[in-house]
């Protein structure tokens, strides 16, 4: 694919690779926010790579863990619901609430259906008017315009059986809530780059400065990783604590102007749980007012919700950045992609699943 | 998070009042909402995430960002100081003696 | 940083008790048929307990059996592909193609073949007649007689069209043992083609993802394409059509049958350009796509280079190639070394393969 294969050119990588080694004259601690930059540190063995003292914390940055586990089983009760058809992104499936997922929900008969776009949910919407429609509206700020559109278009048209389950989280307020942690080890940022493409980078400079740690917008290909790490490793030998842009081609300071109209419209900032976090004020977005019609938790009574976490899961300091994944005990053993005790494990950028990917061979060797 | 490709538009057409693309990803094309760049021109690439298009790929900056890649090192190599990178590698002091 | 940073929170994290697994579940679901981990634990748990003694225990995707003084291969799929027409091929052609390869990979000659369908009240006769003629066709292709079938009609609702069963019987040459627990450390990894081209046909059609594309499914029957390398070589250990679970399901399998660690050179992984960006526009990894004509074969070091010349000459062979290395290392595990020159497990897939977001 142009503009992604030539960014994993691996004579390229080894430059950038070099570099980093020819720079680094301590160890520096710095974190990726977004699960997808971790999927790909690990999928390509860049964190073998890179010189002994340069340790990358894997951020909270994958919205399908983070998603709030009482979100997760109103999802699950929805679905359950005859006459709804309850559409998803394919990743939210097998995310585990207090004690079902969606597939289950599925096998036990409810019309559970995986969709590429949230538009495909409005669409199959408007051929089911007699039955109610459902998205699960989570993700990050990329995927909120996506989300956005989708309720202004059903508004618009006059969708009436569609309805949304938001739950965006945002990423600013949990870099913020990272580095006012008493236990937080994170010296830079590599911040995530598609949620810069459409917000811009202006929420960052008040961060770097407040805090004193560098951060640098990363894209996702390996030459992008690279970049983004070489980039910080410079700012960090040399004192400072900036913004800068690693990913121009796709990241503009004042992001996509149309887009964060529509976000303004649609969605209003409110308290967010992440789950295995915790409350983090301000870091979450519902839907506004004016498309309250189409809040699918005003629409659907779905109280009496007991929410119940497994007590052995860590994902929240594996979100953290506090523990690595394999320190778990949990890790490969009661909690396996197979049988996930926490969303980290289910989604394919959560930090735990990654590793129990990609790297359980060198944590067999090791044990 | 934020599974994003880039793609190149190949035809823009109104549908429902929406502005939609057809995007060609190589060998593989979809129907792509361009609203959030409605000035988007054919031939132009976008970046692509569930059937969005969330910002413009810049080309230029694309090339440049490559070159800028190729051009790493190359100054030091022809002009810097092999041995106490090399040295540094290596973990071990510049044979040269201290101060270096 | 000189100045401390306020603390403004107290996230705490003590005090994590004990386990109480989630997943413990009492239906199926769908991964029991996506072919990789969660299908393995059904058999494994489910089934052969079941059984009992009435059971052998043997991995393969045909039963090799000893009857009078020949030996037979004796396999049964079923097929449930949705769409059933998709491009390059139908229902039809996998319901024959798939038993016929089960069939093949103990290098048996495919010869008869029984068809039993499953239909839903109301499905289309024009619709079944043309499956119908597909199976004909291919079975014609294939060389296999069908022998015996039946009908069955359920509920409409109950099914989801046409369910189709195929069983099948070949004779395995005298002398010929190939199975999955006879890769060897040192044995040669190698592929018929292009990997993930099947699984991303079908797909491209599948609805609320449907892309543009011109990949065609490489549905085909595998057995000529055996009798060839059986020519060339004849003792191949392992052979594996990677249907269901692509490559990284059948190379788990092997790597845990046999008690060998595989080593995969990423680079030198056949995956089209196609597939590539079907893929990555899906967020989906092509070693864990479905193949249909394609086959992996593990054979002796020694005998790698005439293997893959006599599949270079065959019409579905001519992209066949080597991609890794049985090694002592990491046993029933399967590793790939990436381009960027790391290393990373290739792993069972669970259930079914989702497009993602993340």
């Amino acid at each position: 694919m142009k503009y992604l294969d030539e960014f994993s050119n691996p004579d390229l990588a080894h430059k950038l690779l070099d570099q980093i080694h020819a720079v680094t004259t301590q160890s520096w601690a710095m974190m990726e926010v977004c699960g997808g930059q971790t999927h790909s540190i690990i999928r390509h063995g860049i964190d073998q790579l890179l010189p002994e003292g340069l340790e990358m914390i894997h951020g909270p940055g994958c919205p399908v863990c983070v998603t709030p586990l009482e979100i997760i089983d109103k999802a699950l009760a929805i679905a359950a619901l005859d006459n709804v058809i309850f559409c998803s992104f394919g990743d939210m499936l097998r995310v585990p609430g207090s004690s079902q997922d969606l597939f289950m929900i599925k096998s036990g008969g409810g019309d559970v259906r995986v969709v590429y776009s949230p538009l495909d949910a409005l669409n199959i919407a408007r051929q089911n008017p007699d039955k109610e429609v459902v998205f699960f509206g989570i993700g990050f700020e990329t995927t909120a315009p996506a989300n956005a559109m989708t309720v202004y278009q059903a508004k618009r048209l006059g969708v009436k059986n569609f309805s949304m389950l938001v739950s965006h989280v945002l990423v600013p307020p949990a870099m913020a809530a990272i580095m006012e942690s008493p236990t937080c080890r994170v010296q830079g940022f590599l911040a995530a780059g598609h949620v810069c493409s459409v917000m811009g980078t202006a929420q960052y400079p008040p961060l770097a400065e407040r805090y004193k740690v560098p951060i640098v917008v990363t894209g996702f290909e390996p030459l992008d990783i690279l970049e983004g790490i070489r980039q910080t490793v410079v700012q960090l030998e040399e004192g400072r604590h900036e913004l800068e842009n690693a990913y121009p081609r796709a990241v503009l300071a004042e992001g996509n102007v149309p887009a964060m109209a529509m976000l303004q419209d649609v969605f209003e900032v409110t308290d967010r749980t992440w789950r295995g976090i915790g409350m983090i004020p301000a870091s979450g977005w519902k839907l506004s007012g004016r498309y309250g019609d189409f809040d699918a938790e005003r629409r659907f009574d779905v109280m009496d919700i007991h929410t119940q976490e497994s007590s052995i899961c860590r994902s929240g300091e594996v979100l953290q950045g506090l523990i690595k994944p394999h320190e778990c005990a949990a890790f490969g053993k009661e909690c396996t992609p197979r049988k996930p005790l926490g969303a980290t494990m289910v989604s394919s950028e959560g930090a735990c699943a990654a590793y129990y990917a990609y790297r359980r061979l060198e944590l067999v060797e090791t044990t | 998070m934020c599974l994003a490709v880039p793609g190149r538009v190949v035809s823009i057409a109104n549908v429902d009042e929406t502005l939609m693309a057809e995007v060609d990803f190589g060998t593989v094309r979809k129907q792509v909402c361009v609203e959030y760049v409605p000035d988007v021109k054919i031939g132009e690439y976008v970046v692509v995430h569930v059937g969005f298009a969330i910002q413009r790929l810049d080309e230029q900056s694309a090339q440049q960002t490559l070159t800028n890649f190729e051009q790493l090192g190359i100054l030091e190599e022809e002009f810097g100081d092999g041995f106490s990178r090399a040295a540094r590698h290596a973990g071990v002091d510049d044979p040269r003696g201290a101060g270096r | 940083m000189t100045e401390a940073i306020e603390h403004t929170n107290d996230l705490d994290f003590e005090g994590w008790v004990c386990p109480v697994p989630l997943r413990d579940t009492p239906f199926i679901v769908m991964g029991h048929g996506g072919g990789g981990a969660m299908s393995a634990e059904l058999i494994e748990h489910l089934f052969l307990p079941a059984y009992g003694a009435a059971a052998t225990a043997d991995l393969g995707d045909s039963a090799v059996l000893s009857v009078g003084g020949s030996t037979l291969a004796f396999s049964t799929d079923s097929f449930v592909v949705k769409p059933m027409f998709f491009p390059g091929g139908s229902i039809g052609d996998l319901a024959v193609n798939g038993t016929v390869n089960d069939l093949a990979m103990s290098g048996a000659v495919p010869l008869f073949m029984s068809t039993a369908y499953i239909l839903q009240e109301g499905t289309g006769l024009e619709e079944l007649g043309r499956i119908a003629q597909q199976v004909g066709a291919a079975a014609l292709v294939a060389g296999v007689k069908l022998v015996t079938g039946d009908t069955k009609v359920v509920d409409r609702g109950s099914g989801d069209g046409v369910y189709i069963n195929t069983a099948g019987i070949g004779v395995i040459p005298h002398g010929v043992d190939i199975n999955p627990r006879r890769a060897g450390v040192g044995d040669a990894v190698l592929v018929s083609g292009d990997l993930g081209v099947h699984g991303v046909a079908v797909m491209s059609c599948r609805e609320g993802l449907e892309f543009g594309t011109t990949i065609e499914s490489d549905t085909a029957a595998l057995h000529g394409l055996v009798a060839a390398m059986l020519a060339a070589c004849g003792d191949l250990h392992v052979l594996r059509d990677p249907t269901r679970g692509g490559l990284a399901a059948s190379l788990n399998e092997i790597a845990r049958a046999s008690k060998v660690g595989i080593e995969l050179v990423e680079q030198d992984i056949p995956v089209p350009q196609m597939v590539r960006d079907a893929c990555g526009l899906l967020g989906l990894d092509p070693l864990q796509v479905a193949n249909e004509g394609k086959l992996v074969a593990i054979v002796p070091a020694d005998q790698a280079d005439l293997v893959l010349q006599a599949m270079q000459a065959h019409p579905l062979g001519r992209a066949a190639c080597r991609i890794g290395t049985c090694v002592p290392d990491h046993r029933g595990m399967v590793v790939a070394k990436t381009g960027m020159g790391g290393t990373r497990v290739v792993d069972l897939p669970i259930g079914e393969q989702l497009p993602r977001i993340c």
